[in-house]
């Protein structure tokens, strides 16, 4: 058919008369409604829906305090906090926003670390998982941008901080800090771009958000046990079985993100920022937010420069060449004994390094980080490519529906080819 | 199923529990937690204590100390009359204009204004105050760690110093503050201020009502919050009970 009117099913004639000329219903429907999806899925797959929660959440709270702040370095404390006193349920928003962007990270976390866990990252997936690290980065820079806004002394230092990292790159470095200052030192103009970008950078996200999902309708989900589903017998409809088991996820992280704005709203936060910013006193130890402590210890443990800022970014970066680092044709950790106590030891490593960026940059603290750092690059880059030639995996099971139904019908076919290799 | 979740728990709680890492620096004495009325998640503020605090602020800490964040007005939420207030605010004589003939005046106070600050810029607090800046305390509580607790320490932490401590010229020795070495003068002395409900004056006392004002004026929101945040975490769990059991319901043919 090359043209004319869509051939709709949809029973509501409204809805159809729309359908025929513009499918989304269906669309929505196949994508969403009868979406087969792996029949397997443990707690681990709720994150992929809590984050893109989250994410409308950080837009929609976002919005409305951009209506009432002012992006100028003589007023924007005091806007904030006047959100804070005067606004209609201005705290309300602000704690939703400021923490909001610490549930974020705690789900993106998460669901970074299932990806590892469970393989998801190798083929055909390897462009997902790709897509997966671009938000992230994406995420990184919005959150950073956002910290500075309320132009408190650790937005102010650690922005001066973060961006006088980038003139450690040779020649264009000074000319990227001036770029990115806006002048010659953090100021307004510094303040004016990041606002302007703070509300830009949530709008890529969605855009790249929506790419992550698209490559994932195309190849579907990976599931715990790393085996491709092989007919309907492994899979469920996304609706009404993932929708209630999400609804589910979705209550209790409300309840721990409530927890956090209406009983700790500041605990993530540094006492520090609600000094107003000032450019002639340094606070005894500038520290990120808490999502940043990783990668900012791994910047503190090398002692050069540009070597720390290339390993900085190298341990995000790394992760692009993720699925060519492990050639391991096994999926899940589950039947990967050595790799899973490496992985294991990997996610140790970066919660140590979590731990060691927020205290002061001295021993014992910079040696932890070291030996932290060794094993987080070790890991990807020696660790995972020598398992995938000499781990011998368990054996895998026949398929999925096997597993999870001890024993359900197989199909024609599927038996014959008992161990999945992707 | 319920290993992963206890798995997941675990791995968040993690990443909670290291965030004030972050803060735990300076090698400041450890501060004693006073048992103030707001903290717990029931928490609310003590109407009387604030108010006492409020007059030891303004009769003592506001010489030096701004709070250009607050107003007059904000005074009703502590249970002051519209009566009090406006009569608070009438006491001080601020600033307007220019008027009709492009002068500036000077009136009298009203509820909406901000309360006044001792002096016009930071560089007179400097001059006034031997090089020192007293800072605002708008949002005191939140901007030191420990928040009121601090603040009470701070203010009864005064005392002679160690024989190996060295205090320099115009400075003095306080156990809380970083360093140890405060410009700020002891500031409370029992019997400074007069209070209506004849409260005892004692530095205790005038410290515990100005921390719990200051906490008050950093997180005027915070029964509200509280109250709120009560109220929504009963309907979630609630919610949760009922999201588990259709999720139960539905996946009961699927396992």
């Amino acid at each position: 058919m090359a043209s004319g009117l869509h051939n709709s099913d949809i029973p509501n004639p409204v809805l159809r008369w729309i359908d025929q000329r513009m499918p989304i219903f269906t669309m929505m429907q196949k994508e969403y409604g009868s979406f087969p999806t792996p029949r397997n899925f443990n707690y681990f797959w709720n994150f992929g829906a809590l984050a893109m929660v989250n994410l409308m959440i950080m837009i929609a709270t976002g919005i409305f305090l951009a209506m009432h702040y002012t992006p100028h370095s003589s007023m924007a404390f005091d806007s904030v906090e006047r959100i804070m006193r005067d606004v209609n349920f201005g705290w309300l928003l602000r704690y939703v926003h400021a923490n909001g962007a610490s549930m974020f990270f705690i789900v993106v976390y998460i669901h970074i670390w299932r990806g590892m866990y469970y393989g998801s990252y190798k083929a055909p997936r390897e462009l997902l998982w790709m897509l997966g690290v671009v938000i992230f980065l994406l995420m990184m820079a919005t959150a950073f941008m956002g910290y500075v806004l309320p132009w408190g002394q650790m937005s102010f230092w650690g922005a001066t901080v973060i961006t006088n990292l980038f003139s450690a790159f040779p020649l264009v470095g000074e000319w990227i800090v001036t770029l990115l200052w806006g002048g010659f030192s953090v100021d307004n103009a510094t303040l004016n771009r990041f606002f302007s970008l703070h509300y830009l950078l949530p709008f890529v996200i969605v855009g790249v958000v929506f790419l992550h999902i698209v490559a994932l309708h195309i190849t579907g989900s990976n599931n715990p046990l790393g085996i491709e589903p092989k007919g309907p017998q492994d899979t469920l409809p996304f609706h009404p079985y993932y929708t209630a088991k999400d609804s589910f996820g979705l209550v209790i992280y409300f309840i721990v993100f409530a927890g956090l704005v209406f009983f700790a709203p500041n605990y993530l936060g540094h006492p520090d920022n609600y000094i107003p910013a000032d450019p002639l006193v340094t606070p005894a130890h500038i520290v990120p937010e808490w999502y940043f402590l990783p990668f900012y210890a791994i910047l503190r443990a090398v002692p050069d420069k540009l070597g720390g800022v290339l390993m900085m970014f190298g341990s995000i970066l790394v992760w692009f060449v993720l699925p060519w680092l492990d050639r391991s044709p096994v999926r899940s950790m589950r039947f990967r004994p050595i790799a899973r106590i490496c992985f294991l030891l990997w996610t140790v490593s970066f919660l140590v390094l979590l731990w060691c960026g927020g205290k002061p940059a001295e021993e014992p603290y910079v040696t932890i980080s070291r030996f932290a750092a060794a094993y987080y690059f070790a890991y990807f880059l020696v660790i995972l490519p020598l398992l995938s030639r000499i781990e011998k995996p368990l054996p895998l099971p026949e398929s999925i529906s096997r597993a999870v139904l001890g024993g359900g019908p197989l199909p024609a076919g599927a038996a014959a080819k008992p161990m999945e290799k992707a | 199923m319920l290993r992963t979740s206890l798995k997941a728990l675990a791995i968040l709680g993690g990443l909670l529990a290291a965030a004030p890492a972050a803060q735990a620096a300076e090698g400041a004495a450890h501060i004693p937690n006073q048992g103030f009325s707001f903290q717990g998640p029931f928490g609310v503020y003590d109407r009387a204590s604030a108010q006492r605090g409020f007059q030891v602020y303004s009769q003592v800490c506001s010489a030096c100390h701004a709070m250009h964040l607050m107003s007059y007005r904000n005074l009703r939420d502590l249970g002051l009359t519209e009566q009090q207030v406006a009569a608070i605010a009438s006491q001080v004589q601020v600033q307007d204009g220019p008027n009709d003939e492009g002068q500036m005046f000077e009136r009298p106070g009203r509820p909406s204004d901000r309360f006044r600050s001792p002096f016009p810029n930071p560089q007179a607090a400097r001059a006034a105050n031997n090089g020192a800046l007293p800072p605002d305390l708008s949002v005191i509580a939140k901007a030191r760690e420990g928040g009121a607790n601090y603040i009470y320490a701070l203010l009864t932490g005064y005392g002679d110093p160690p024989p190996d401590v060295h205090i320099a010229e115009g400075m003095h020795y306080n156990a809380y503050f970083p360093g140890h070495q405060i410009a700020m003068a002891r500031p409370l002395n029992p019997d400074q201020v007069e209070f209506a409900d004849h409260t005892p004056a004692t530095v205790e006392n005038m410290a515990r009502d100005v921390a719990t004002f200051l906490q008050w004026a950093a997180e005027p929101e915070l029964e509200l919050r509280h109250s709120m945040g009560i109220k929504i975490i009963v309907f979630l769990l609630v919610l949760a009970g009922l999201a588990y059991a259709v999720k139960r319901k539905i996946w009961a043919n699927a396992h």
